[in-house]
This record gives structure tokens, sequence and C-alpha cells, in this order.
């Protein structure tokens, strides 16, 4: 693990979804570990956390392999491949997407970024492995944390693996 | 569904029509959070999912859905900002 918050961070983030009502609402927690860079799954990944940022969860994504290899500046975010699980089906529904002209993943991000409080980690082992320096990745991603970090964060909330 | 007539007026409208789930849904809290409050929105969705999604959140952030007209493969949303 090569950085990490600054002792005394973790826990103490600031909580926004600010226009939410109940204050107990603010404390629900989503935190997604997105190994996948296939843009099925990011799409999946990304609308999810989207949403639960719109609902005012707290978000944490957490980008490991080749769901941080997605983040990279110089990835074209749309020109990544569907999942070869899915045979051929996987290049109609890339076909389907750019037709139906929706709004890249990265983009939906982004805007839900701004409306809601999601955080995005990289992951050192990743970006070791796979020679990713920060500066290499986009700047949505907010910090580089180790799993255990990522693990804090999580607290009791719900993780997803995608 | 048929058009509606009458039309909840509001002070600003959003047309998200042609946007995907969750993006009207994002649109509307970008919406109310550049309103004053008091203010009236009406966001214009094809996404079948606002349905639901867009008044869960209006319940959720403590706004006022002042309602919600069918027409033509998209509904108009009217959400007065409270707080």
């Amino acid at each position: 693990m090569r950085t990490g918050p600054a002792e005394g961070e973790l826990g103490r983030r600031c909580i926004g979804g600010d226009e939410l009502a109940d204050e107990d609402e603010k404390a629900e927690k989503l935190a997604i570990v997105l190994f996948s860079g296939t843009l099925d799954r990011l799409y999946s990944a990304t609308l999810l956390a989207s949403g639960a940022a719109a609902m005012g969860k707290q978000v944490d994504l957490f980008l490991t392999f080749w769901g941080l290899a997605a983040f990279r500046k110089d990835q074209d975010k749309m020109g990544l491949p569907v999942s070869s699980d899915y045979g051929q089906e996987g290049a109609r529904l890339a076909g389907q997407i750019a037709d139906k002209q929706v709004p890249p993943w990265f983009e939906t991000l982004a805007a839900a970024r701004e409306i809601g409080d999601i955080r995005i980690h990289a992951c050192p082992m990743s970006m070791d492995v796979m020679d990713i320096s920060k500066d290499d990745l986009e700047d949505v991603v907010d910090d580089v944390i180790g799993v255990a970090s990522f693990v804090e964060l999580a607290g009791q909330g719900q993780v997803l693996f995608i | 569904m048929s058009e509606i007539d009458t039309k909840i007026a509001a002070n600003r409208e959003i047309d998200a029509r042609g946007s995907f789930c969750p993006g009207p849904l994002l649109e509307l809290i970008r919406g109310i959070r550049e309103s004053d409050i008091g203010e009236t929105l009406a966001i214009l969705s094809g996404d079948a999912g606002s349905r639901k999604d867009i008044p869960a959140w209006v319940a959720k952030a403590g706004h006022e859905m002042l309602g919600i007209e069918d027409h033509d493969g998209y509904a108009r949303f009217v959400v007065r900002k409270v707080r």
C-alpha cells in the first residue's frame, strides 16, 4: 500500500446529499469495487453509483485492475468492449448504445459527482502492477487508498463487486 | 395516454426527453439546487424509471410534488422547492 488518507480522515468525510430531509438517511452508504473494464459493467456500476448518490447515499468506488484501467486519461471511454460472456449479443448491445445515443458512462458519473457524494479511489496494487500513475488517471479519481482504508470507508454499508 | 390541456405552471422547465435513466433525475436535482425556495420546476422525461424515481427523490429530499402529467411518450413532473 503506497498512500492512504491522512490520519483521522477516515469516517470524518463530508457527507453529501445535503438536500435530504432525514439526517439518518445521510449516513447510508454504498461501496462498489469496480474490477471490470467492459462497457456493460462500467455502465452498470456507474449508473448504480449515480442513482445511489442521487438518493443521498455516500458512495465509494474502488477501482481495481480493469476498472482502474478504464479510468486512464488516454483510454477512449466508449471504445471499450462489452463483456465476452454474452458472445455476439455484446457487440449488438454496443451498437444499440451507440445508436440510441446513450450518454457515455463517464459523463453520467461526472454529472452524478456534481450533485451527490461520490468518491472515487484508485487501488495502489493495481497501479503498481499495471504501471499506472495517479497522473495517468482522470481527474475524477479522488485519491489512492489501500484496500484496508476502502473497507474502513465502506463501514457497515453495502459492498458490491462489479 | 392522452395529452392534458391544463398544465401546472412552473417557474422553469427542463426538457430531459431523450435522456436515459438516471439522467432526468440528475437534471432535476441540479435544477432544484439552482432554484430558490418556493420556486417551481417542471421536468419532462420519457424515461420510465422517472415515474418512480422522481417522486421518491422529491419525498426523500423534502420537496413538494405538485403533479405528474402524462403526455404522449413522456411525462411532465412539477416540483416545488420547499427547503
